[in-house]
């Protein structure tokens, strides 16, 4: 006992150990401090000035501190309420209000708001402080969020999680003084940075400054359209996390009041996402197995999460072959919705009008993606978030807590609890582990339980013995933490066959469209939610699923690996390495919608690529679509492997193509006729 | 439009520009492509193209593997960058405490009304002249003071100031017209 270090909170005699600063302990006490700008698992900024006491050590005067920059030391005297601290604190909330553009009951932050929160708290009831006058423009431009600089508190909650978990850093601040603020770069759009709209940003925004996109809009038009069928797939993740919003406990499994909730509505057909993550373990196990067997390109990455998609197009293109060609299971869904549905259903593709209900803001951006397009339109025509479809629930006046609750439709509402899983980090993984052993062994699994790919640790890594064969595996959640492995990958350090990345911490679960307030606790009991979802499902393997079987042999080519299935569930990936590259535009069009075809230029040796650019002007100059087409140089300091260049069409990616010189008429054929094609189909 | 798209001067451009980011290269490798020189890296930057340009903040980012938004960061944090191109001469007035009690805003007011520039115009349309208005040149017993081309004009008054612009004006008529 003696050896515990002791100090005072508010004259009460408080324990600690190894917190990493007052702010801990003082909670840990049962004092909620009021924070903006502190999050655990972030790095201490110190900025929001909420989280002053008064410290006093030995006999020296008190001083006000910040609690989440200052040490516990053993002995100090800490008094968190004074009215010198409160009125500190009442006045640091008054300027930030005097910033701030205050339309609370139209933000789609209203109800989760920590600004109107503490403010609240706090009892500021009159802001002293004259309005800034300036106000600036909305961001719009990404398909996943929409930022408000207006709302922004500088707390940088935002750019911190970008940085810091995520490896990106796709906002920060500018300026300084009164002008800071938080943009992408040069103040642009994020719609056009490296950001891989995985809403972490978002997630942790104390205030309405960025938030996901809201769609539920499109949602509303599409049912009141009577002409419409229109059917909903729901994502694992959405139904351990729903509840919340209306005061479920944490993790509880809403799926059955979702269902019944999105029936009121008028949704035609309930559907669960899980069906085609099952399908995806089918996909995705079966294309392992052939890497394996016939010596494809190793380890392979899954590919269920768009956010992680998009940060290995944008920063390690080099091991896109890596990765599962695999569709997400939000796109085979679409894929196999518009496949089988119409024929089902009785109805037109046309009038057929496809939701999904996602965890995710990454989903968002994925939706639209022009590769996922069918027949002119978006095979998932509309994209919205868990919080998103709370709202809308809570809109048509249901009371979803004493809803009764109904199944998913079939036959695309049938699960396991191999699909279930997938919303928790590991689950991919687990679930494809329980299909491949089994196949690779060819007897039944006596555990389905794979624990070690379970659970909040930043790598999990399991070496198994399959067949007499050695299967190294290894699960990430968080791209930082996929940087790192990356990394540890190029420099030979690991060795592994199989990885299964998610971009959020604790995988789909605490997505950016999740109701607010995440912690790593939270994030825990939203996955046991899905592991007891699984485990109450008396299919736990995904190859148990019949439904899906039955698909396959209806309508997808017979089985996993078809000439049909690769054609609907598989996709393929784009270099985006040249976003941030510094452009040079040799050529603008003057068309309304213009397309960049873009050559990567190394300014230690540009001869090639500036003889290709001057040919394709040449090129182009003679073509009907030089008006719709920009051309750009995407200039970098990495080497280019010899003989060869990187051109990209609008979103495609030609391939790094072999072109060495002015006189190489036939590498630039290549090139030419594959932009050729592009315009021509676009 | 497609007066650009001609071949010699695609390719003349396109080299034209990796020309002036290898001048970047050379800067990265002096510094030994350190991120955590950053600052040293666009000083030296800036000193050779007199600003930072989109392309130059991009390069650098990409080159040394930072964010280009870190790298925007830091050249709008600091007073000392300008993302802007700058004029042929470079007028700086004091207007820290000891020059602005002499009057200094007398002679930043001539200054941009002779150059029709004002607080959001810092440089003439014709390149030949940026006016900057900065805290502290370290001369205060010279009050006002006025800067040019990095030769210090102290006690200065506005019609000093036509005297400068004028003479400055007609050096630059003389070099054209030999």
């Amino acid at each position: 006992m003696s050896d515990k270090k002791t100090l005072t909170v508010n004259g009460k005699t408080v324990e600690f150990d190894n917190e990493r600063n007052l702010l801990e302990v003082i909670r840990n006490a049962g004092i909620n401090l009021p924070t903006f700008c502190y999050h655990s698992e972030l790095s201490i900024y110190g900025a929001c000035r909420l989280c002053l006491v008064q410290v006093t050590t030995g006999d020296r005067p008190p001083v006000v501190m910040a609690a989440c920059s200052t040490a516990p030391a053993p002995g100090m005297v800490i008094q968190t309420e004074t009215k010198e601290i409160r009125n500190m604190r009442k006045i640091a909330v008054e300027l930030l209000l005097a910033n701030h553009t205050v339309d609370c009951p139209t933000c789609a932050r209203s109800n989760s708001c920590s600004l109107q929160k503490i403010a609240e708290q706090l009892g500021v009831t009159k802001v002293r402080f004259s309005k800034r006058t300036q106000i600036d423009p909305i961001d719009t431009s990404s398909p996943s969020l929409d930022r408000d600089p207006n709302k922004c508190i500088l707390c940088g909650d935002c750019v911190r999680v970008c940085r810091e978990v995520q490896g990106i850093g796709a906002i920060d601040f500018a300026y300084r003084g009164s002008k800071a603020k938080v943009v992408p770069a040069f103040g642009g759009d994020l719609g056009k940075v490296e950001c891989v709209n995985c809403g972490q940003c978002a997630a942790v925004c104390p205030t309405g400054a960025i938030v996901p996109k809201q769609d539920g809009y499109k949602v509303l038009d599409a049912l009141y359209d009577k002409s419409k069928t229109v059917v909903v797939q729901v994502a694992p993740a959405v139904r351990v996390a729903l509840g919340e919003y209306f005061g479920a406990k944490p993790g509880e499994n809403v799926a059955g009041k979702l269902v019944a909730a999105l029936k009121l509505m008028g949704f035609k057909h309930v559907y669960d996402t899980t069906f085609t993550a099952d399908m995806t373990i089918f996909e995705e196990a079966t294309e392992l197995i052939e890497r394996i067997s016939k010596g494809g390109t190793m380890p392979m990455f899954t590919s269920c999460c768009p956010g992680w998609i998009k940060y290995v197009e944008t920063y390690y293109p080099e091991f896109l072959p890596n990765v599962s060609s695999c569709r997400s299971p939000q796109a085979m869904f679409g894929s196999v919705a518009a496949e089988t549905l119409p024929q089902q259903l009785g109805v037109d593709y046309k009038d057929m009008f496809v939701v999904s209900i996602m965890p995710c803001t990454a989903k968002k951006f994925e939706a639209q993606l022009p590769k996922f397009r069918r027949d002119g339109r978006p095979e998932v025509d509309v994209v919205v978030t868990t919080s998103e479809i709370a709202q809308m629930i809570d809109s048509y006046g249901i009371d979803f807590n004493n809803l009764e609750p109904m199944a998913f439709d079939m036959p695309l509402g049938l699960s396991t609890g191999g699909g279930v899983i997938f919303g928790a980090s590991g689950g991919v993984m687990e679930a494809a582990l329980r299909y491949a052993v089994e196949k690779l062994t060819g007897e039944p699994l006596a555990s389905v339980d794979f624990k070690e790919v379970r659970g909040m640790a930043p790598r999990k890594e399991a070496t198994l013995n399959v067949a007499g064969m050695e299967l190294r595996i290894a699960v990430v959640h968080g791209l930082a933490n996929a940087k790192a492995l990356l990394e540890d990958l190029k420099a030979g350090r690991v060795k592994y066959d199989f990885i299964e990345v998610m971009a959020c911490p604790g995988g789909c679960i605490s997505g950016g469209g999740q109701p607010h307030g995440v912690t790593n606790k939270l994030r825990v009991i939203r996955q046991q939610g899905l592991y007891a979802a699984d485990k109450a499902n008396q299919l736990q393997k995904s190859q148990e699923n019949y439904m899906v079987d039955l698909c396959y042999k209806e309508h997808i080519g017979g089985g996993p690996g078809s000439h049909k299935a690769h054609e609907i569930l598989h996709t393929a990936y784009q270099d985006r390495s040249q976003v941030a590259d510094a452009k040079l535009f040799l050529h603008k069009g003057d068309a309304a919608a213009k397309f960049p075809v873009t050559v990567t230029v190394c300014t230690k040796d540009a001869e090639a690529p500036a003889a290709l650019l001057g040919m394709l002007a040449e090129h182009i100059k003679g073509r009907d679509y030089a008006g719709r087409c920009d051309l750009a140089a995407a200039y970098t300091a990495a080497d280019q492997a010899a003989g060869t260049v990187c051109v990209t069409v609008g979103d495609s990616f030609l391939g790094r193509t072999n072109f060495s010189g002015a006189g190489d008429a036939a590498g630039f054929k290549t090139i030419t006729d594959a932009i050729d094609q592009w315009f021509a189909q676009n | 439009m497609s007066d650009t798209l001609e071949k010699q001067g695609t390719v003349e451009k396109t080299k034209e520009m990796a020309g002036q980011l290898a001048v970047v290269n050379e800067i990265l490798e002096r510094n030994g492509n350190d991120p955590s020189r950053l600052i040293p890296i666009l000083q030296q930057a800036q000193e050779a193209f007199k600003y930072l340009s989109k392309e130059v903040i991009s390069y650098v980012a990409t080159s040394l593997g930072l964010p280009v938004t870190r790298v925007y960061g830091v050249a709008t944090f600091y007073a000392y960058f300008s993302l802007e191109p700058k004029g042929k001469h470079i007028i700086r007035i004091c207007d820290g405490t000891a020059c602005h009690v002499k009057k200094s805003h007398g002679l930043l007011d001539r200054l941009n009304e002779r150059l029709g520039l004002n607080s959001d115009k810092l440089t003439t349309d014709d390149m030949m002249f940026t006016l900057e208005q900065v805290c502290c040149l370290g001369a205060c017993g010279l009050a006002p003071v006025m800067v040019v081309d990095e030769v210090v004009h102290g006690r200065s008054t506005p019609d000093h100031v036509d005297e400068v612009i004028n003479k400055i004006l007609e050096d630059e008529k003389n070099a054209a017209a030999q």
